[in-house]
C-alpha cells in the first residue's frame, strides 16, 4: 500500500475550508513548528533528505542552510509556482485542493528561514487559482496563524500573491525573482545566487510548491521518520502528473520504492497504455529530461527493474537514462510520432527562450525549423546530424538552465529514434498520412 | 592573485574577471567579447562568445568547473587556470556561438556603416566558418525610426544588451529597451519615438554591430577611407574629448575614442557628436592608430586564406572571385599607415601607390604581417 502524506485528506468534503482543514489535523505542523527553534526546523528538514521538486532535486534542508544571513537586512521565502513545464500539473493540484496544506508549509517555512514576508510567484494561467489562495491565507490570518506576532512567538509574517504573466522562463528561479520585481523576466547570471542576493538583493530561498507543502509531513512525522519513506537518497513521497496515452490520466502520490512498470500498469496508478495500446515511449519528468523508449523505460541498460526515483531513472546517464526532473511523466502510445513530438517541444522551448543568450535565442528556432522540415517530408539525411550538432553547441553554454532543456529533449530523440528520423527523411510522402509506428525498441524484452 | 590563462600567469587583483585578467595578458589568449562593456555595469554574460574553460579551479579547490565559464562575468580565483585559444571545447563553443550569431545576420556589409569596424566581422574572421547551414528565410523585423540621430537596424542586432545598459545608466528615464521574447526579441521603443536625450548618442558607439549607427554619417562614406584624429573641444556638457573621421579637411563623423577593445573612453554629448562637423569647431590633437583588427586597421588580413573555387583549381585558373582589398583601398596596405600620413588625409593620399614616401616608424604588428604577406 501506498503512503499518502501530502494527498492523505484529498477529495474530502470542503477540505479547502479551514474548518474542515482544521478538524482533519490542520495547522498542528505550525503549531508544533512554532515551539521549535528556527534552526531546528531546519534541522528536520536536513534530516528528512526532501530534495527540491521543482526539477534540479537540490537537497531543500542544505538550500536553506546556505541563506545568507547579514544583520538587519530582510531575508525571503519565494515559492515557485509558476509551473508551466509541458507535462507537469501537480503544483495546481496541490494549490487549487488542498491550498491550507500548502499554507501551512508556507508558515512554517518562513518560520524556518526568518521570513517576515513571503511570496508565492504564480504562473499566469492559473488565473482561478490565486483566488483560493488568498481566501486561505485570509482564514489563517483571521486565526492567527499569520499577521504579527503570530502565537505570541514574536515571528511576523506576510504572504503575498504574485501572478505571473505567463511565462516559462519565470520558473527559472532568477528570472521568476526579476519579474517578481517587476522587471522582464530575464535570468540573471550566476553568482551572486539567490541566497545572497536575491529579491531586492536581499537573501532569498526559492523553492517549489510541492517542496514547501512537503514540510508539513516533515514537521509532523519528525525529519528521520520521513526519510525512512522511499529508497536511498530519494526520500518522502512524489507528486507524479501522469499523463498521455495512459488509461487514468492524473495526479498521485508514490513513495519512490515502486518501478516504472508498476506505475504505468497497476490500477492505482496509470491504470495501463489506454485503448489497448502499446507503450512506446516515455518521458518520466518533464518535457526537459530526456525520452525514453519503452526497453530502456522498464529496465535500465544493466537490465535491472527501473523504480520511480531519482536514482534509478538517472541510472545510465543521458546515455541510457533520463530524469526525475519535475514529476511530468508523459506516455507515448505506439500511434505517436517522435518527430512530431520533437517538434512540438522545439516550437515550446523557442517561444519560451526569453532571447538573452546568442546559443538559446537563435538555436532554439533553428532546431525548430530543422525539426519542422523534417516533419513534414521536406527534411535530408544531413539534416538530423545537423540538428545533433546545433543542440551540443547550445547545451552548457548557456545562461540558465533552458538552453539545457531545450537541448535534451531533442539530443534524446535523436539517440534513441534515429531511425524514425531517417524514416521520415526516406518516406517523405508516407510519413505525412501514417506514423513510423511502433519500432523494435518498444518490444520490453529485447534490451538494447 | 595568480591566474594562467593559456599557460600564461599573471598577477592581478582580487576581483578582476578572467576577461579582464586576459586582457592584460593581451594577445591571442583574449577572448572576443561582443557584449561585455568594462564601463556599464551589469553588461556581459549573453552573447556567449568569451567562454572560456576553468581547468583547474583554484589552488584552494582546483576541481575543474564542468561548464565552460562566461569569463567576462567570472571572477578569478587565486591559482586559477584557464584554457582559452589552446582548448578544443572552447574553440568549438566559440565557433557554434559565431554561427548562432550568424545565422539571422542579413550579411549586409557591403551596404552597412559599420563594415570596417565591426566586431562581428573580426569574429567571423577569427571564429567562423566561410559557409552558412542555415537554410531558412532569415528573421527580419519592421523597421522603426528612432528620430533625427540614430538609425536603428534591427536586423543587424546581436541582442548584446549594451544600448540599453547605456540607456538605464545614462539618460533618465531610459526610453528604449527590449521587446518581446526569444527568437522575436527586438530592440524598441514600443511606440514609435525619437531617441533625443543628450547622451543617447553613446549607443552608437558601444553598439558592437551595425543595428545601432551615425545618421549624420549615414552612408557619407566608408569608414576605411576616412582617417581618425583625436581633438577635444571645450563641451559644458561632456568631457569634449572624441575622436573626428576626416576626409581631407572635412569631419564626417564624432565617435567617442575607442581603446584597442573597442570601448570607449569618456562618453560623448549629442551636441559634440552631431552638431560640431566643422575643423574650426575642434582643436585637433594629432592623428590617431587605430589598433583594433578589423579591416580598419591596417594590414590585419593580408595573412588570410582566402576560399577557393574548386573548379577553377582545376581548370588551373588562379581563383578571382574574392576581391583583393589592396586594389581597392590603399588604406590597408601595410606599409601605408594613415595616422603617419601628416595634415588631413585627402583622396590623394588614397591613390598613392606603394612607393610613396614610407612611413618613419613601422612597429611591430607591421613588421609581422608584413613577414606573413605572400
Ligand atoms: C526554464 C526553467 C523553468 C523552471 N520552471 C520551474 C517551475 O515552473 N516551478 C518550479 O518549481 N521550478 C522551476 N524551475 C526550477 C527553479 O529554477 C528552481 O530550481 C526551483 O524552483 C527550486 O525549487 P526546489 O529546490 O524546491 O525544487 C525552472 C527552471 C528553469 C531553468
Ligand atoms: S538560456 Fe535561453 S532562456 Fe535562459 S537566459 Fe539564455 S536565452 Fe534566456
Ligand atoms: S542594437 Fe546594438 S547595442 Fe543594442 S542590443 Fe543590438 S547589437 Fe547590442
Ligand atoms: S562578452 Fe562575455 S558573454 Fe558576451
Amino acid at each position: 500500500m501506498s503512503v499518502k502524506l501530502l494527498l492523505e485528506h484529498d477529495g474530502k468534503e470542503g477540505i479547502r475550508n479551514y474548518e474542515t482543514w482544521a478538524l482533519n489535523g490542520g495547522y498542528r505542523a505550525v503549531e508544533k513548528a512554532l515551539k521549535m527553534a528556527p534552526e531546528e526546523v531546519v534541522e528536520e528538514v536536513k534530516k528528512s533528505g526532501l530534495r527540491g521538486r521543482g526539477g534540479a532535486g537540490f537537497p531543500t534542508g542544505m538550500k536553506w542552510s546556505f541563506l545568507a544571513k547579514p544583520e538587519g537586512v530582510p531575508r525571503h521565502l519565494v515559492c515557485n509556482a509558476d509551473e508551466s513545464e509541458p507535462g507537469t500539473f501537480k503544483d495546481r493540484y496541490l494549490m487549487e485542493f488542498l491550498p491550507h496544506l500548502f499554507i501551512e508549509g508556507m508558515i512554517i517555512s518562513s518560520y524556518a528561514l526568518g521570513s517576515n514576508t513571503s511570496y508565492i510567484y504564480i504562473r499566469g494561467e492559473y488565473a482561478w487559482i490565486p483566488d483560493i489562495l488568498e481566501q486561505a491565507i485570509a482564514e489563517a490570518k483571521a486565526h492567527g496563524w499569520l499577521g504579527k506576532n503570530i502565537m505570541g512567538t514574536g515571528f511576523d509574517c506576510e504572504i503575498y500573491v504574485h501572478r505571473g504573466a505567463g511565462a516559462y522562463i519565470c520558473g527559472e528561479e532568477t528570472a521568476l525573482i526579476e519579474s517578481l520585481e517587476g522587471k522582464r523576466g530575464n535570468p540573471r547570471i550566476k553568482p551572486p545566487f539567490p541566497a545572497v542576493q536575491g529579491v531586492w538583493m536581499r537573501p532569498t530561498v526559492v523553492n517549489n510548491v510541492e517542496s514547501i507543502a512537503a514540510v508539513v509531513p516533515i514537521i509532523n512525522l519528525g525529519g528521520e521518520a520521513y526519510s525512512k519513506i522511499g529508497v536511498g537518497r530519494s526520500t518522502g513521497t512524489k507528486l507524479i502528473s501522469a499523463c498521455g496515452n495512459i488509461n487514468k490520466p492524473g495526479v498521485y502520490e508514490i513513495d519512490m520504492t515502486i518501478s516504472v512498470e508498476e506505475f504505468i500498469y497497476s490500477d492505482e496508478y496509470c491504470g495501463g497504455i489506454a485503448k489497448g495500446k502499446q507503450l512506446k515511449a516515455c518521458i518520466p519528468g518533464g518535457s526537459s529530461v530526456p525520452i525514453l523508449p519503452a526497453n530502456l523505460l522498464l529496465k535500465t541498460a544493466k537490465g535491472e527493474q527501473r523504480m520511480m526515483n531519482y536514482e534509478s531513472l538517472s541510472d545510465g546517464g543521458f546515455q541510457t537514462g533520463s530524469m526525475m526532473g519535475s514529476g511530468g511523466f508523459i506516455v507515448l502510445d505506439e500511434d505517436q510520432c517522435v518527430v512530431r513530438h520533437t517538434l512540438s517541444l522545439a516550437h515550446f522551448y523557442m517561444h519560451e527562450s526569453c532571447g538573452q543568450c546568442s546559443p538559446c535565442r537563435e538555436g532554439t528556432g533553428w532546431m525548430y525549423r530543422i525539426l519542422k522540415n523534417l516533419e513534414y517530408g521536406k527534411g535530408k539525411m544531413a539534416d538530423i546530424d545537423l540538428l545533433w550538432d546545433v543542440q551540443r553547441r547550445i547545451e552548457g553554454n548557456t545562461i540558465c538552465p533552458l538552453g539545457d532543456a531545450a537541448a535534451w529533449p531533442v539530443a534524446a530523440a535523436i539517440r534513441h529514434f534515429r531511425d524514425e528520423f531517417e524514416w521520415h527523411v526516406l518516406n517523405p510522402d508516407e510519413s505525412q498520412h501514417r506514423n513510423f509506428g511502433l519500432a523494435h525498441y518498444a518490444d520490453d524484452l529485447v534490451t538494447a | 592573485m595568480k591566474i594562467t590563462i593559456d599557460n600564461i600567469s599573471i598577477d592581478v587583483e582580487p576581483g578582476t574577471t578572467i576577461l579582464q585578467a586576459a586582457r592584460q595578458i593581451g594577445g591571442e589568449v583574449t577572448p572576443p567579447a561582443m557584449c561585455y562593456y568594462s564601463s556599464l555595469e551589469n553588461s556581459g554574460g549573453k552573447c556567449r562568445t568569451c567562454l572560456v574553460e576553468v581547468s583547474k579551479g583554484s589552488e584552494k579547490d582546483p576541481r575543474p568547473m564542468p561548464k565552460l565559464v562566461a569569463s567576462c562575468r567570472t571572477a578569478v580565483m587565486d591559482g586559477m587556470e584557464v584554457r582559452s585559444m589552446t582548448s578544443e571545447r572552447v574553440l568549438d563553443a566559440r565557433k557554434g556561438v559565431t554561427e548562432f550569431l550568424l545565422i539571422n545576420h542579413p550579411l549586409d556589409c557591403p551596404i552597412c556603416d559599420q563594415a570596417g569596424e565591426c566586431d562581428l566581422q573580426d569574429l567571423s574572421y577569427e571564429h567562423g566558418d566561410s559557409g552558412s547551414r542555415y537554410g531558412f528565410v532569415k528573421r527580419t523585423f519592421e523597421k522603426e525610426d528612432l528620430g533625427p540621430y540614430i538609425q536603428l537596424n534591427m536586423n543587424r542586432c546581436i541582442m548584446c544588451f549594451r544600448c540599453v545598459y547605456v540607456a538605464e545608466q545614462l539618460t533618465n528615464p531610459r526610453e528604449h529597451g527590449i521587446l518581446d521574447r526569444g527568437w522575436d526579441a527586438q530592440i524598441s521603443t514600443y511606440i514609435n519615438k525619437a531617441l533625443e536625450n543628450e547622451f543617447i548618442g553613446n549607443v552608437i558607439d558601444v553598439c558592437p554591430v551595425g543595428a545601432l549607427t551615425d545618421k549624420t554619417f549615414r552612408f557619407k562614406n566608408r569608414v576605411w577611407f576616412t582617417k581618425p584624429l583625436d581633438a577635444h573641444r571645450d563641451c559644458p556638457t561632456c568631457a569634449g574629448k572624441v575622436r573626428l573621421w576626416m576626409r581631407g579637411d572635412d569631419v564626417f563623423r564624432v565617435t567617442g575614442r575607442k581603446d584597442k577593445w573597442g570601448e570607449i573612453e569618456d562618453w560623448v554629448c549629442n551636441e559634440c557628436r552631431f552638431h560640431k562637423k566643422k575643423t574650426s569647431d575642434w582643436v585637433i590633437e594629432g592623428p590617431t592608430k587605430v589598433d583594433r583588427h578589423s579591416v580598419i586597421s591596417q594590414g590585419h588580413y593580408v595573412g588570410l586564406k582566402k576560399p577557393n573555387d574548386p573548379l577553377e583549381i582545376l581548370i588551373g585558373k588562379a581563383p578571382k572571385h574574392t576581391i583583393d582589398i589592396h586594389k581597392v583601398s590603399d588604406v590597408n596596405k601595410p606599409d601605408i599607415d594613415l595616422s603617419l600620413i601628416a595634415g588631413p588625409a585627402h583622396s590623394d593620399d588614397f591613390n598613392r601607390s606603394n612607393t610613396a614616401p614610407q612611413p618613419k616608424e613601422i612597429n611591430l604588428q607591421e613588421s609581422k604581417v608584413k613577414k606573413n604577406d605572400p
